[in-house]
């Protein structure tokens, strides 16, 4: 077992585990913070991304699955539970535009689907199609065939734009 | 099944001298992980024979970009996220970026480290064609120093490279000189994302006064390691470049290319289509000149 402290959600977070447990299990079993899901364990699906950033850098898309938990210490990690802000009664604008283009359904793809976006939207505030599906391209759904999740990628991109940015 | 993580250890040195003291201290029990887009893969499946790992992704020493007049030097932990946004990357080696891009998804790709790329010696990688095409050296560093050799001198066989016990790739260097070349690089996997290749080619060429004055092949799942293309290159060099001759040009290339390659069956192919792909890539970039 190794102690190792992380910032999940802005919150600091000590854990007592083995260094090479998946990020995606500590997040899990340890923290309760069961929004990132596993699909397939191998970085295939993204149903399990999060946000992972250090030392301020920029927030990077990541499949918690594949990281053993030792690399993220003193990382800040974003999942969507910490996407909107704690103290807002709403969703963040890019679940908002899914919830109200039916980009969700079944439910275990939207959050990786929505950190995905947001990801993307901090990279191209105005994505093109292209590159709202090589965004995207690492999270795979089962139930909605794609057209409406992008059609919720173009709102939150709009809805951005019209001046409601995400945090 | 599931592995059980308790029976695996790691640890992170802070630095790349204490990376390498740990691993000469212990020749051989240690496994390098960087990204672990490869490793933990394994380890999710239940098939992660090494049960001591060492960390490189906080490696700040690994982490580069240095550009000079004449080469860039890429370190072993640059991620495919970081040579894709690098513009003398994307300028002066346009098909190591195009490779980066098919190299899983996003996600994949802001973990992935081009050492990791190179050091898990699969056949099928996507980085090495654009790597051997563009005359890459590697240097491999221990605590003992380092050395420098022709990347398309690393892999020796299936899975096996010439790192030895408590060595690491340390960096990559390309020499900026294929401005005047002309370019191409093509995957063939069972779809566009996340697939992993069945067989890709790389290719440049030099075309002077209506000759190939120089060119070079690098292939995926051509051969039991990533290969230059030597023989094909030779039919082809000093050859004349017209539509007159172009037909029998191709044919001779075609000829000399499945007289060189050993692809195999496995999983995500046969030996019959990689061979048969692997010609029409060559012609489609032939015609291409």
């Amino acid at each position: 077992m190794t102690s190792i402290t992380l910032t999940i959600n802005g919150e600091r977070r000590t854990v007592n585990v083995p260094p090479m447990k998946r990020l995606l299990d500590v997040l899990r079993e340890d923290l309760h913070l069961t929004g990132a899901k596993e699909g397939c364990g191998e970085g295939e699906c993204g149903s399990c991304s999060v946000l992972i950033s250090r030392d301020g850098g920029p927030a990077e898309l990541t499949n918690s699955c594949l990281v053993p938990v030792l690399q993220a210490e003193g990382a800040q990690i974003t999942t969507i539970e910490g996407l909107a802000p704690a103290d807002a009664a709403k969703l963040h604008p890019i679940q908002q535009c899914f919830l109200e283009h039916g980009g969700a359904q079944c439910g275990i793809c939207t959050p990786g689907m929505v950190l995905a976006t947001h990801h993307l939207l901090a990279k191209y505030p105005h994505p093109t199609l292209p590159q709202i599906q090589e965004g995207l391209a690492g999270n795979l759904c089962r139930c909605t065939g794609y057209m409406r999740i992008f059609e919720a990628v173009e709102a939150a991109a709009g809805a951005s734009k019209a001046g409601k940015p995400g945090p | 099944m599931r592995s059980n993580v308790t029976e695996y250890d790691l640890i992170a040195p802070a630095t790349l001298p204490a990376a390498l003291a740990a691993l000469a201290e212990n020749p051989g029990r240690y496994t390098p992980i960087a990204g672990g887009t490869e490793l933990m893969v394994a380890l999710s499946a239940g098939r992660l024979a090494q049960r001591q790992l060492l960390s490189l992704h906080k490696l700040r020493e690994l982490r580069f970009i240095d550009v000079l007049p004449d080469s860039i030097t890429i370190g072993a932990g640059t991620t495919f996220t970081d040579l894709r946004k690098h513009p003398v990357i994307a300028s002066d080696f346009a098909l190591l970026a195009r490779a980066g891009s098919w190299l899983g998804s996003i996600a994949n790709q802001n973990r992935a480290t081009i050492g990791g790329n190179i050091v898990n010696a699969s056949p099928a990688a996507d980085s090495p064609p654009a790597l051997l095409v563009y005359e890459a050296q590697v240097t491999l560093v221990s605590n003992r120093g380092a050395r420098t050799i022709p990347y398309d001198q690393f892999h020796l066989s299936y899975k096996k490279t010439v790192l030895e016990p408590g060595e690491l790739l340390f960096s990559i260097s390309l020499p900026r000189r294929f401005g005047a070349y002309r370019s191409y690089i093509r995957k063939v996997g069972t779809r566009n994302a996340q697939a992993i290749s069945k067989i890709a080619l790389a290719g440049l060429a030099l075309i002077s006064e209506g000759k190939i004055a120089d060119i070079r092949l690098g292939a995926a799942s051509l051969r039991e390691v990533p290969t230059r293309c030597i023989a094909t290159e030779q039919a082809l060099l000093n050859q004349t470049l017209s539509p007159e001759s172009l037909p029998a040009l191709i044919a001779s290339a075609r000829a000399a290319l499945a007289n060189e390659v050993r692809p195999i069956d496995d999983i995500r192919s046969t030996a019959r289509y990689r061979a048969a792909v692997a010609a029409n890539l060559l012609e489609e970039f032939l015609r291409g000149l």
